[in-house]
């Protein structure tokens, strides 16, 4: 009846996982308590949970992968300080089957849920707004795909106190992850967690291609696209290419689990080397949907804190082009070990080298932009700056790694950990926390608290180099990775100062939470009301700040790749319609989120086993995905009555701000 | 815009399909002992059910020739005949793998079977879920008439049908002739 679930699945005698179990405990019950007693249910239930607003669900998922950036840096730490302790004799306090499941669970955590869940909640929040127009495509399809990544989520999470994880490292190599190997079910959690936010990925990519090819605002060639939109929009073809990829080889590893089947199993004709194959067809290009938008946002930020125009907009967006399509072309950089013979590696290591060039053009373009521009060290440009010295340092490590005579020695030692957590943190995470910084304004209406956004910045940034460069120097002593112990006392100095580079991130995690905090007491010392805070360039700064749910009251015309720059020199901006026309948009749905929690529980029944419970829940999610299509009454008018007392306000606030609009230079350029 | 947003869906469906026939092909040889498929195959049946599926596809097409003439029983009519067709093609694949079962030539017999059974499982799956669309959409057309929403998702599952039908021919020609060139 309940499959192979059992009393034994909660790990009771584990002191750190109940110690956890009990603090998750009370905070969920104190949210809950706190939800219930300021009476929020309703306005969390009608403004959040069924909301079908690009910039909510946005925010949804940015709010989802910083509570996951938490529990991904809970598992640093706890590595972090186990390889610190346990040299020669000491064992530390992780068992390996724990320690296991911890670098595992860290991996798929800040891969999937920290990162793509960043990148995803930016590209909602600010394409619609970049190209002018009122949602997304298909606005309900967008709220099941945030649930469903967030259900990926929730499964993840509750491995850790029903079951146990993957300790199969992040990419479940068969066949350490068939049956015979890992006979537990953490390889299902793995498994349903990534195919169920795999899939709400996948129809978020299908969703912003369609919205940036059909929805631009009219006059908006290709050509005079925001730069973080031509980012995005790459990325997000990109995610449709790679993650059928992923559905498909998960699908297989899942057949052979439950079924009985040999595709990567070591008996009956198996071949587990494709299965690596197929894992990094996806893999790499992934890499490039996470750096990508990162690009873009350091592209739109660092052409407004300079002043300038972005230098190179053409080479740009030809330099992300060409990275997209080059990011098929390496996937094999991962196992020059295979064997493959020299001739393919060759090739592999080539294409891989070259995919340096139009990155390399990117950095150019930046340091040009910079260059005799007027520059705002704001936060946002110190991530970006610090990002461009990381990254250049991380991108040379790669090139490095390219070279299949140097991959030999380096293969998966601690030098490769260096190299990837060098161009994901000092890449990925920064671009978000800049983007973060830079379009926060937009959607909640104040900026960021400065003096706390720039103390979490250097911690990052000095932590990172103490966390990170040792593990440079060890890859190169010979450590290998993913090591619960080892008796090399000359590696135990640097794994200490390791440690201590992680303590000064997490002090710059705190830093980034009191930041929040801080804002939000403050907020009405720091209310934009202009709409346009940094002096942007770009259409979203066209706008209120919060947006309208309706982002435009009238949909632009597009002249020029900098709109709001050319209206606001040329006299245009912020003169107030006449006459305002009704607009239509979609109404929330409680389907998204209800369809997605009958999929938690179907994946829920899958990993353990329990029929009967999967059976009812998969008929429960396509009767209740069929009652959608039945559902006629989808979008509603919103009365042009309505829009003109909206704007009104806006305008008012914007009258009262007017004494901000004269400090831009480019008004005081324009009196000169 | 539905269309555009359905067609990349394809695409990307497509490329599931794409990793299962580049899976199928490295696994083909790995019969690990057991049987091949020149063994197991019988390719007058196979026809027959290639048969059913393009017919199939002739007969939603014709379906949609009466949605564009709003002609709602003619529609009605080729839909239901296409329904048939497809439950009849469903109904000879999975008498083909019990078959097959039944000889001892299960998916967990070798790899080749395991790819067999996948590839093909994933194509009859999808016939499956274009079934139960058929169905819903035929409800749908009754119960609200042959409105902008019932085109809209016509134009879907016709794109859905057909590109299934491309599928199956993939898989009739490299998967089951192959074997007997």
């Amino acid at each position: 009846m309940l499959g192979k679930l059992t009393l034994d699945a909660i790990p009771l005698h584990e002191p750190i996982i109940m110690g956890t179990l009990a603090v998750v405990a009370l905070l969920g019950a104190a949210l809950l308590g706190a939800i219930t007693y300021f009476g929020k249910w309703k306005y969390l239930w009608s403004e959040w949970l069924t909301s079908v607003d690009h910039k909510r669900i946005g925010v949804m998922y940015i709010i989802l992968a910083l509570v996951m950036l938490l529990r991904g840096f809970a598992d640093a730490i706890m590595m972090r300080a186990q390889q610190a302790m346990a040299a020669n004799d000491a064992a530390g306090y992780l068992p390996p089957h724990h320690y296991d499941q911890i670098f595992t669970a860290h991996g798929v955590i800040m891969i999937f849920f920290v990162a793509t869940p960043l990148i995803l909640g930016l590209m909602n929040v600010i394409v619609p707004l970049q190209i002018g127009a009122r949602d997304v495509a298909f606005p309900f399809l967008n709220q099941l795909s945030f649930w469903l990544s967030a259900v990926g989520a929730v499964l993840v999470m509750m491995s850790m106190f029903v079951g146990d994880f993957a300790a199969t490292g992040w990419v479940a190599y068969p066949p350490l992850s068939e049956l015979g190997y890992s006979p537990t079910v953490g390889v299902d959690y793995y498994i349903w967690s990534l195919q169920i936010s795999g899939l709400g990925t996948l129809l978020t990519g299908i969703n912003l291609v369609v919205t940036i090819l059909r929805m631009r605002a009219p006059g908006m060639d290709l050509m005079k696209m925001p730069v973080f939109t031509w980012t995005a929009l790459i990325t997000n073809i990109l995610i449709i290419a790679v993650f059928p990829v992923l559905t498909a080889t998960l699908a297989l590893l899942t057949a052979d689990r439950y079924l009985g089947m040999h595709f990567f199993t070591n008996e009956a004709g198996g071949n587990a080397m494709m299965y690596i194959n197929l894992i990094w067809v996806w893999g790499h290009p992934e890499v490039y949907i996470l750096i990508l938008p990162c690009f873009g946002a350091f592209s739109e930020i660092i052409a407004a804190f300079s002043g300038k125009p972005l230098f190179g907009y053409t080479s740009m967006v030809y330099a992300t082009s060409s990275i997209g399509v080059l990011s098929f072309f390496v996937w094999l950089h991962h196992f020059f070990t295979m064997g493959s013979g020299a001739n393919v590696n060759a090739f592999f290591g080539i294409m891989t080298s070259i995919i340096s060039i139009p990155t390399g053009v990117k950095l150019f373009n930046w340091l040009f932009t910079m260059f005799r521009g007027r520059i705002r060290y704001h936060s946002a440009t110190l991530w970006t700056v610090g990002f461009m010295v990381s990254f250049a340092i991380g991108g040379m490590t790669g090139v490095l790694l390219a070279v299949p005579g140097a991959d030999f020695v380096l293969h998966n030692s601690l030098f490769l950990v260096a190299h990837f957590h060098n161009v994901i943190i000092g890449g990925v995470l920064f671009g978000c926390l800049a983007a973060i910084s830079f379009w926060f304004p937009k959607v909640f209406g104040f900026t960021l608290d400065e003096f706390w956004g720039k103390v979490s910045f250097w911690c990052w940034q000095i932590g990172f180099y103490l966390a990170f460069m040792p593990l440079y120097v060890l890859g190169f002593d010979g450590m290998t990775r993913r090591m619960n112990h080892y008796s090399n006392p000359d590696w135990h100095p640097w794994l200490v100062v390791a440690l201590c580079g992680a303590v000064v991130i997490g002090a710059g995690i705190v830093a980034m939470f009191i930041q929040f905090a801080v804002s939000i007491r403050h907020r009405h010392a720091h209310r934009d009301l202009s709409g346009d805070p940094w002096n942007g360039r770009s259409l979203e700064w066209a706008t209120s700040s919060p947006a309208p749910f309706y982002n435009f009251a009238h949909i632009p015309q597009i002249t020029s790749l900098e709109q709001h720059w050319e209206d606001k020199v040329t006299g245009r901006a912020y003169s107030q319609p006449d006459r305002y026309e009704d607009i239509h948009m979609p109404r929330n749905t409680g389907a998204g989120f209800i369809i997605s929690m009958l999929s938690l529980v179907l994946c829920f029944a899958l990993v353990w086993h329990i029929w009967p419970l999967t059976s009812a829940s998969l008929v429960a999610v396509i009767v209740a995905f069929l009652a959608r299509t039945y559902d006629r009454d989808v979008d509603y008018i919103v009365p042009a009555a309505e829009v003109a007392r909206i704007e009104r306000e806006r305008y008012a606030r914007l009258w009262t701000s007017v004494s901000s609009l004269e400090l831009h230079p480019h008004r005081a350029e324009k009196a000169a | 815009m539905t269309t555009l947003g359905f067609w990349i869906y394809l695409m990307s469906d497509c490329l599931i399909f794409a990793v299962l026939f580049a899976t199928f092909a490295v696994l083909v040889g790995n019969t690990a002992g057991g049987p091949s498929g020149k063994d197991l195959f019988e390719l007058p049946y196979v026809l027959g059910e290639t048969v059913l599926l393009l017919l199939s596809s002739f007969t939603f097409g014709a379906g949609v020739l009466g949605a564009r003439a709003s002609r709602k029983g003619q529609l009605l009519l080729w839909l239901g005949v296409t329904f048939v067709l497809g439950f009849a093609f469903i109904a000879m694949e999975v008498h083909e793998f019990g078959a097959l079962i039944h000889e001892g030539a299960g998916p967990g017999v070798s790899a080749f079977l395991s790819a067999y059974f996948t590839l093909v499982g994933t194509h009859g799956l999808h016939v499956a879920c274009g079934l139960l669309w058929l169905a819903v959409l035929m409800h749908q057309v009754v119960r609200y008439g042959l409105d902008g929403i019932a085109q809209r998702r016509l134009a879907c599952l016709s794109l859905f049908w057909h590109f299934l039908d491309l599928i199956w021919i993939c898989v009739f020609t490299f998967v089951y002739l192959r074997e007997f060139l």
